[in-house]
């Protein structure tokens, strides 16, 4: 008996685009692939952060759900002259548009607008 | 105890061909699942299903099979038990009946949508309310649509060969789904027949452990995520990827079958015939009930009726062609069941798929299909001998039954269910 045992056959294409390329039972044996697939698609509304009213508190960061906030080393001056050495940033492709992060901001810095195409 | 430990080995210590001892359907379950040496076992005792369990138990605690015995609080968590230990590469093993079948219902898709070779002992029994022991196929009928691989087994040897097979037919690699072995309930479970078991080593000689990640299992040097979410874009096509495994089972298990034969003398198809050289007419039937419809041929054969009996043994997947070869030149078709579907075209699911399978090859024909025996009722060649002389009336006339014939109900004649 001819038996084709080795384990590879089951586990397809990372991106298939036919039935016979996707992994056996849907398994996925990429670990840590999870931050490679984008949901951002149902978004309805995004935030937008006031790099101008922001005071670097990190509360959005902390509240994300998703962890779609990013702290970015940018240094920003307000124009007051304010010096920051950091910036907080949205992470689009994994940002759900939950609005946690414009609830929780204590200096209204972060405003949540229509997705519009 | 010793003793008696003492005693089987020497006594199985004789060549397989000499072997033989008294078991019944349970014992010879668990010979079975010991003898193709089983890595874990997870079983929720129900009866009468319940010396498989013990006797697993038994077979752990004496060192005769190194086991893990998992000891679950519902059959739920049997089945999940199991088929996380299958992911783990290992050689598992379950058992259950009626109520606690319908339990672990949701991981009966959990096991053949994951792809794990879980194999599970089913001791037929009715399903409640209300709450009856003994045996109907209501449980197993009710699995049909759970991407198993299910096989009757019509006496105390055909369940122990059945289960060492679907060892082999479950982890091959071309198959990678969940068997299950039935057999009905307390007629095999609890009744004392010969059995010729083959014994530790040629029955892992025959269904032999496969190297270690083999398939994808879950290993900590490579790691995998099992039961993820299936969305949209791809579920479909992981259930297209089921259907053909389950196509491409039929050859496993048919190869499987064959070779068995060869080794062993006794072989196994999809399907057996019993005196359909020349018959007139047939019924189809599956387990220990076709037993009875063979004694029913021998009685009609003696009365010049030219009668014949189509067994089926493996129900998924289901044997269209083999089926339909054995059945084409008959006169007449009929199929007897011990479950029911409540409102169908007929109430008996058998019969729908032999129907079926005739139809879609142009093969149109008298038929009728017969229910009797629901909850242990006893069906007694007499009774199988007036569906024969039923079907030959519809023979003669040309005509099929409309609505199944209920055989057995006190105080109902089974021509009345014509007309309802």
């Amino acid at each position: 008996m001819t038996e084709n045992q080795d384990v590879t056959r089951y586990l397809g294409k990372k991106y298939p685009t036919k039935w016979d390329e996707v992994p056996i039972a849907g398994i996925v044996p990429w670990p840590g692939n999870t931050e490679e697939l984008k949901t951002h698609a149902w978004r309805t509304i995004k935030p937008v952060i006031d790099q101008e009213k922001c005071i670097r508190c990190r509360l959005c960061w902390v509240y994300c759900p998703d962890s779609a906030i990013l702290e970015v080393d940018e240094e920003y001056v307000t124009s007051k002259g304010r010096r920051y050495k950091v910036s907080y940033k949205v992470d689009y492709d994994h940002c759900k548009g939950c609005g946690i992060c414009a609830f929780e901001c204590p200096v209204n810095a972060i405003q949540m607008v229509p997705e519009e195409r | 105890m010793a003793v008696a430990v003492e005693q089987r080995r020497e006594q199985e210590a004789r060549p397989a061909a000499r072997r033989r001892v008294a078991a019944k359907g349970n014992f010879a379950v668990a010979m079975a699942v010991r003898d193709v040496d089983i890595d874990v076992a997870a079983i929720y005792p129900i009866t009468p299903q319940v010396q498989i369990a013990e006797k697993i138990t038994e077979y752990v605690a004496n060192e005769e099979l190194d086991a893990e015995v998992i000891h679950v609080e519902s059959e739920h968590s049997a089945m999940s038990a199991v088929v996380a230990a299958a992911a783990t590469g290992a050689r598992v093993f379950t058992a259950t009946a009626s109520q606690g079948l319908e339990f672990m219902h949701e991981m009966l898709y959990i096991a053949s949508g994951l792809r794990q070779p879980v194999v599970m002992a089913l001791t037929t029994r009715a399903l409640s309310a209300p709450i009856n022991i003994w045996n109907d196929y209501s449980d197993a009928f009710g699995m049909r649509d759970t991407g198993w691989i299910m096989i009757f087994s019509e006496n105390v040897q055909e369940a122990y060969d059945n289960v060492v097979q679907a060892y082999r037919i479950a982890e091959h690699p071309d198959v990678l789904l969940p068997v299950v072995v039935t057999l009905d309930g307390y007629i095999l479970s609890h009744t004392v027949e010969p059995l010729e078991p083959l014994g530790r080593e040629e029955a892992l000689r025959f269904a032999p452990k496969r190297r270690y990640g083999y398939r994808p299992t879950l290993n900590p040097d490579m790691p995998m995520s099992f039961g993820v979410v299936g969305v949209p874009a791809w579920y479909h096509e992981i259930k297209y990827q089921q259907v053909r495994a389950m196509r491409e089972s039929r050859r496993v298990i048919e190869e499987t079958g064959r070779e068995f034969g060869r080794r062993y003398g006794r072989s196994y198809g999809f399907i057996e015939e019993y005196m359909m050289d020349d018959a007139e007419v047939a019924l189809v039937s599956l387990g220990a009930t076709a037993s009875l419809v063979k004694a029913a041929v021998n009685r009609l054969r003696k009365e010049g009726v030219k009668a014949g009996m189509v067994k089926i043994r493996v129900y998924r997947p289901f044997p269209a062609e083999e089926l339909v070869k054995a059945l084409e030149n008959v006169e007449a078709v009929g199929t007897l069941n011990r479950a029911i579907s409540y409102g169908g075209v007929v109430e008996d699911p058998l019969f729908m798929e032999v129907a079926t399978a005739l139809a879609l090859r142009g093969i149109v024909k008298p038929m009728a299909s017969f229910i009797h025996g629901m909850g242990g009722r006893d069906i007694f060649v007499r009774d199988i001998v007036a569906m024969y002389k039923k079907l030959m009336e519809h023979a003669k006339a040309g005509t099929s039954a409309k609505r199944t014939y209920f055989y057995g109900v006190k105080g109902h004649n089974p021509d009345d269910d014509q007309k309802m």
